[in-house]
């Protein structure tokens, strides 16, 4: 018998098969499903109405607000009450309110584990993927569908493998691999398959840079982006209150079928910047003008995990922000603002002179605080730099990691991190 | 939205459309008729102003990349457009736009349509004519499984069908 690829045995399991062909067209059964502030509630709530029916299952709902947090006029605070009385009217206790972004949240707080099968109500929902879930975004009237019906349709995908072979240099990041893979493959290269991470890197690769690998499989177009379970994502899964089990059985069969393989060398990437207006101009930062800059943006479920605020604060310790920028961090969660508090990395920022934004979306999507001005430059370690996205419409927006975002903010132009990284302290014997 | 013949101009825009043209984030909290009104606006200000209902959308390919909002093709709807045909679409748009009941027409062809050409669509005869071009353009049938909530006017609909027959009304 052919052998299953991982994302094949995801499909299966949710539509209650033993094997799955890429093509099918099923119905699965949804273990989770996610939703925030702005495709959420105010979407689902008259759609639910309109059908007469309550959420299929409250347990199985996870609501988290981070769009329009916290409220900054009357328009966002009125959002943010009609999800607070949804939730309470629909009994769905998964509700955390104020306390980061859905992509940072639903792991911390344990909803995901592999094997399991999850939509959420954003094009960044396949981050779950790095957790060995299928999980995949979709829009509010799908979502409605989903809370009234606890089922999906889903074409079978293929899987287009991405293997990541060697190791990362100093100053470069899962990030600069994802704007590389951008580059390479185009942000359809992924064509709405699933597609799956592998390899040496991978396996180098702690939790939160493989979630911005699966964050990032958005911008490739595929609908969910994989990595298998290994020692690494239950020791993650542990310290977040989940006991998994044996993940032995989810990865892709030596002798499955891929639609396409694609190899890349870790060792020899360098830090990559994407220039405006798409994430697929990425290029090597060798290639890059020294562009000068208005503001720096380390935010967003891509760019602001615990792990992105140590890199930017691992270039920013002793400096300064150049006169005339602006620093803006928004960590990615509550749990993350404490963490980074604890541990020093908070003052080092803004020692440095960042300041620090509530944690959620804020810029990114150009929703909240730290938008652009007509004809301001940023550069963010955010997924998306399309035209306006950040604010006005003749704003432009760089992308790179939150090493290539300090490291521009502390010279004032695009620059090249690894000129700033320091030789490793030697303790004194 | 089937049973009924369309006309109306192109308007033609080129690969990788995205979400934050459609429908742009800095107002995602207004309601629909206003944020329909800044819909294209960074690729072309005066979009939202001069389209016309039964206009159609043209994209190259990757049509609607970006980000899940489905505004983004309820803001196309809002404002009349009949269908946006392009030679691929972005997954989640596409079954948004489905959803919505704003039709998606895969056609290879789309990249002769030049900005301003009147089209006509008959969606249920499978037809679809560039008549300032004299020419039929082929494109690819809506698949089989999405042909009911297609014609049931969307996913809404469907599933209103769907529960009043659960809920036994005796008619079924």
């Amino acid at each position: 018998m052919a052998g299953q690829t991982l994302a094949e045995k995801l499909v299966a399991r949710a539509c209650g098969r033993d094997t799955v062909a890429p093509g099918e067209i099923v119905t699965c059964a949804v273990d989770l499903a996610m939703m925030h502030d702005s495709g959420g509630p105010r979407r689902v709530k008259p759609i639910l109405e309109k059908l007469g029916v309550d959420v299929w299952d409250p347990a199985r709902v996870v609501v988290v607000t981070d769009h329009f947090t916290p409220a900054s006029d009357a328009e966002s605070a009125s959002i943010l009450d009609l999800t607070r009385k949804w939730v309470n009217a629909q009994g769905v206790a998964n509700f955390y309110d104020l306390q980061g972004i859905c992509h940072i949240v639903l792991p911390e707080r344990g909803h995901l584990q592999p094997g399991i099968f999850v939509v959420g109500g954003d094009s960044h929902s396949p981050t779950g993927g790095a957790f060995g879930c299928y999980m995949f975004g979709v829009g509010a009237t799908e979502m409605a569908g989903v809370l009234a019906t606890g089922e999906i349709w889903l074409r079978v995908p293929e899987t287009i493998r991405l293997i990541w072979n060697g190791h990362l240099g100093p100053a470069v990041s899962a990030k600069d691999a994802m704007l590389a893979m951008c580059a390479a493959l185009g942000m359809d290269g992924g064509d709405y398959q699933a597609i799956e991470y592998s390899g040496e890197l991978i396996a180098d690769l702690d939790m939160s840079e493989r979630m911005t690998l699966c964050n990032m499989a958005a911008e490739l177009g595929a609908q969910t982006g994989l990595i298998a379970p290994d020692t690494t994502t239950t020791a993650y899964l542990r310290d977040c209150g989940v006991e998994t089990g044996n993940t032995g059985a989810w990865h892709s069969d030596d002798a499955a079928t891929f639609r396409d393989t694609h190899l890349f060398d870790a060792t020899t990437l360098s830090p990559q910047v994407a220039a405006p207006h798409s994430p697929a101009n990425s290029a090597p930062i060798e290639d890059t003008d020294p562009t000068p800059i208005d503001q720096c943006y380390i935010g967003a479920c891509t760019g602001a995990k615990l792990v992105d605020l140590k890199m930017a604060a691992e270039i920013l310790r002793g400096r300064q922000v150049a006169k005339g920028v602006r620093l803006l961090v928004a960590p990615a969660s509550a749990r993350t603002m404490t963490a980074a508090a604890a541990d020093g990395t908070l003052a080092t920022l803004t020692e440095a002179g960042a300041i620090v934004l509530p944690s959620g979306c804020n810029a990114c999507g150009g929703y909240g605080t730290g938008v652009l001005a007509e004809d301001e430059v940023c550069i963010a370690s955010t997924a998306r730099n399309f035209k306006g996205r950040m604010g006005a419409s003749t704003s432009k927006l760089y992308l790179g990691s939150p090493y290539t975002v300090a490291a521009s903010a502390i010279a004032g132009h695009i620059t090249d991190p690894r000129a700033l990284i320091r030789p490793p302290v030697t303790e004194a014997a | 939205m089937s049973a009924s013949t369309a006309r109306g101009r192109a308007w033609v825009f080129g690969d990788n459309v995205d979400t934050d043209a459609l429908a742009p984030g800095l107002y995602m909290k207004r309601p629909i008729e206003e944020l329909a009104t800044h819909c294209l606006e960074t690729v072309n200000p005066s979009f939202s102003e001069t389209v016309a209902v039964g206009d159609f959308v043209v994209g190259g390919r990757n049509f609607g990349m970006g980000s899940s909002r489905e505004q983004a093709a309820q803001a196309l709807k809002y404002l009349g457009v009949t269908a946006v045909i392009a030679q691929s679409f972005a997954g989640i748009f596409y079954r948004n736009a489905l959803n919505l009941g704003l039709p998606v027409v895969v056609s290879q062809q789309a990249q002769h349509i030049i900005d301003q050409d009147q089209l006509r669509l008959d969606l249920g005869a499978g037809i679809l004519e560039n008549l300032t071009q004299a020419k039929t353009v082929d494109f690819e049938a809506i698949p089989p499984h999405l042909l009911t909530m297609v014609s049931d006017g969307g996913l809404v609909p469907h599933l209103e069908k769907r529960f009043k027959r659960t809920k036994g009304t005796g008619s079924q």
